[in-house]
């Protein structure tokens, strides 16, 4: 059973990991912050809450997911390279884990509305679906532009009961939808949770959803055991936009040093190209959506519009947790172009039978810019399936 | 003496804070706004320092900034235009804004240079308490400039004091949960103003969000200190064709 654990990238009290975090709210927001940073551990570690989390995760999610060795790709790479199958949990993604998480906690708050943004649609998916499980009146916030590119998973939360909301302020994505949400958050503060899909936001939300994506790193941790009599690998890789997966696939290994923690931000059409969104190359530190982190910002401080080809990267800044990996040296960030990404997306598809989403093809993409000794054991985040991007791949399948 | 000490020192009803956006609706209206709220009756100016994601406002604020961040407003070109601002407005001026902008400006130079051209008071909405004890206040008071924080039904009693103890100016009362330029009816928040009065805390009260006529201003200064009016002046603005003629209109229609 999980506990809480302490690292040296850990969350301190105030919500900071070395430079990054913090919970830059206005005072509207403050008592369901507060609540929520009194009580989320207390909540998350009890038993009672644990036994009930785990169940739903097995039967309900479908986990543990395997981990799988790729033949076709180690060979071609000349190493082992295993995927963690998060693509096969319930409604296609990662993104469920804390969705399971948070409503549960949502309960026990006593909330009966739950609020949430979407980028690409999967976490307004697996936050419908809870809400559907739950009986709870749930609003998505999601980006018009975003709504156009993602229109299956639009249909999904209809078809949930969810009321999805477009946010027509600003670039009309990711971070206009999570404005919304917080906006909607200061409007209806008594009844309402905000379940927020990546590890960003006000503290205790960057910790809290790490800790519920954790269980991707537990299982590697034990599936690697299994598999290779050593729960280390040398390479774990993941796809970056505001970080969950990558924060969950990196949990258990922070203080394993002699694991290398690569994460693959969206460079869209190139770093320098105007239109990107590998916010660690081009960020600064800045304040957005209630946390201090990297930030794509201009000279006056404004919040400028990114770009990627995939809905889920296409976010300007990214989680302090993240933030704090790269500043510190402890992750290596590295990045993939839209034509990287959906190459490594096609490729993938024909040599292991898997359509993976486009956020996590970036993560794969990065194999080619390594240099892997045969001995190496390399797990990639396989975060979501690629249905929902269809439609965008079909415009390249040549 | 700061002007917002000044004031309250010889006002304690019926205090009119009046917010707009630099930049809006032209990028070099500010100077004909100050001299026209001064003209017409407004006793505080709050200068809407605009942000591409301002959290804490709605619609209305939210497309003044957007259009004065498309008219080149930054903070370098609002200190600009506010450098000679004192030889013509005695009213005090209270810049508000969100964080990210001043960090990148620098907040130090920040503090400075709103000194200098006779800023007197700062609203941060998003920066929190512990963050402004921990680091900033120090440096807002170095500069003579007033700190002044929110309130909203849901605090705490206890928490408004500590506000109250580290608020100076005065203080910002949001009249209900809500994002600026809300429709909620403020008449319902009758038992919270009567509740901040009862208080007697050390700073004047002020109340915004949601007040936009005559009727809802008389609602807040019944149990308070006065009213801040932010959207219902800038939506008054959006289609004008004589600021003074719209400011004058607008005031008169709340203050007579």
């Amino acid at each position: 059973m999980a506990t809480v654990k302490e690292s040296q990238f850990s969350v301190d009290e105030h919500g900071y990991y070395g430079n990054f975090g913090g919970a830059f709210i206005p005072e509207m927001l403050y008592p369901n912050v507060k609540q929520l940073q009194e009580q989320y551990l207390q909540i998350m570690y009890d038993p009672a809450f644990q036994q009930q989390f785990q169940q739903l995760l097995r039967d309900y999610v479908g986990r543990p997911t395997p981990l799988y060795l790729a033949e076709r790709l180690s060979k071609k790479h000349g190493t082992s390279i295993y995927l963690k199958r998060e693509d096969l949990c319930h409604t296609g993604a990662h993104k469920i884990n804390n969705t399971v998480g948070q409503i549960l906690l949502a309960e026990r708050l006593g909330k009966k509305r739950i609020i949430a943004e979407t980028g690409a649609g999967q976490h307004g998916v697996a936050t419908a679906t809870v809400c559907a499980l739950k009986g709870l009146e749930c609003i998505v916030y999601m980006g018009e532009k975003d709504i156009e590119r993602q229109a299956p998973n639009v249909a999904r939360m209809k078809m949930l009961g969810a009321t999805v909301v477009p946010a027509v302020s600003g670039s009309k994505t990711l971070k206009d939808a999570t404005n919304e949400a917080i906006r909607d958050w200061i409007n209806n503060p008594v009844d309402t949770h905000y379940i927020i899909g990546s590890v960003v936001g006000p503290h205790p939300y960057p910790d809290m959803v790490t800790r519920f994506q954790s269980v991707i790193s537990e299982e590697i941790k034990k599936q690697l055991l299994e598999k290779t009599g050593s729960e280390l690998p040398t390479h774990v890789i993941a796809c970056v936009g505001g970080g969950s997966n990558a924060s969950g696939a990196f949990y258990h290994f922070l203080d394993d040093l002699s694991v290398k923690l690569i994460a693959v931000e969206a460079a869209g059409c190139g770093i320098h190209s105007g239109m990107s969104a590998a916010t660690t190359q081009l960020g600064k530190p800045g304040i957005l959506h209630g946390s201090k982190s990297l930030l794509m910002q201009t000279e006056d401080g404004q919040v400028t519009e990114p770009h990627s080809i995939s809905a889920g990267l296409d976010y300007p800044g990214i989680g302090p947790l993240q933030a704090h990996l790269y500043a510190s040296g402890r992750g290596t960030f590295m990045s993939a172009t839209d034509e990287q990404a959906l190459a490594a997306g096609f490729e993938i598809s024909k040599t292991e039978g898997i359509i993976p989403a486009l956020e996590t093809a970036h993560a794969f993409s990065v194999l080619n810019d390594i240099q892997f000794e045969k001995e190496d054991v390399v797990v990639i985040c396989l975060s979501g399936r690629g249905d929902k991007d269809l439609a965008t791949y079909m415009k390249y399948l040549k | 003496m700061n002007r917002i000490d000044q004031l309250f020192k010889e006002k304690h009803h019926r205090v009119l804070n009046v917010y707009c956006t630099a930049g809006y609706p032209k990028l070099d209206s500010i100077q004909q706004v100050l001299a026209s709220l001064q003209l017409r009756g407004a006793d505080i100016v709050e200068i809407g320092m605009p942000y591409s994601d301002p959290l804490a406002d709605g619609p209305v604020i939210q497309q003044s900034n957007m259009v004065a961040l498309e008219n080149g407003m930054s903070i370098p070109v609002l200190f600009e235009q506010l450098k000679n601002i004192r030889e013509t407005i005695e009213l005090p001026i209270i810049l508000m804004g969100y964080m990210n902008p001043i960090l990148q400006f620098g907040l130090e130079k920040f503090c400075k240079i709103a000194e200098e051209v006779g800023v007197d008071g700062i609203i941060l909405p998003d920066l929190p308490m512990y963050e402004f004890e921990t680091e900033y206040q120090q440096l807002f008071e170095k500069h003579g400039l007033r700190f002044i924080f929110l309130v909203t039904p849901e605090t705490s009693e206890e928490r408004i004091r500590k506000i109250d103890g580290l608020s100076s100016g005065f203080l910002y009362a949001v009249s209900s949960s809500s994002t600026t330029g809300n429709n909620k009816a403020i008449e319902d928040q009758e038992m919270y103003f009567k509740k901040l009065q009862d208080m007697k805390l050390k700073n004047p009260i002020l109340v915004g969000f949601g007040i936009k006529d005559k009727s809802t201003f008389q609602s807040a200064c019944q149990y308070t200190n006065g009213a801040i009016i932010g959207s219902a002046y800038i939506r008054a603005l959006e289609h004008s064709m004589d600021i003074d003629l719209t400011t004058k209109e607008f005031l008169n229609a709340i203050l007579h």
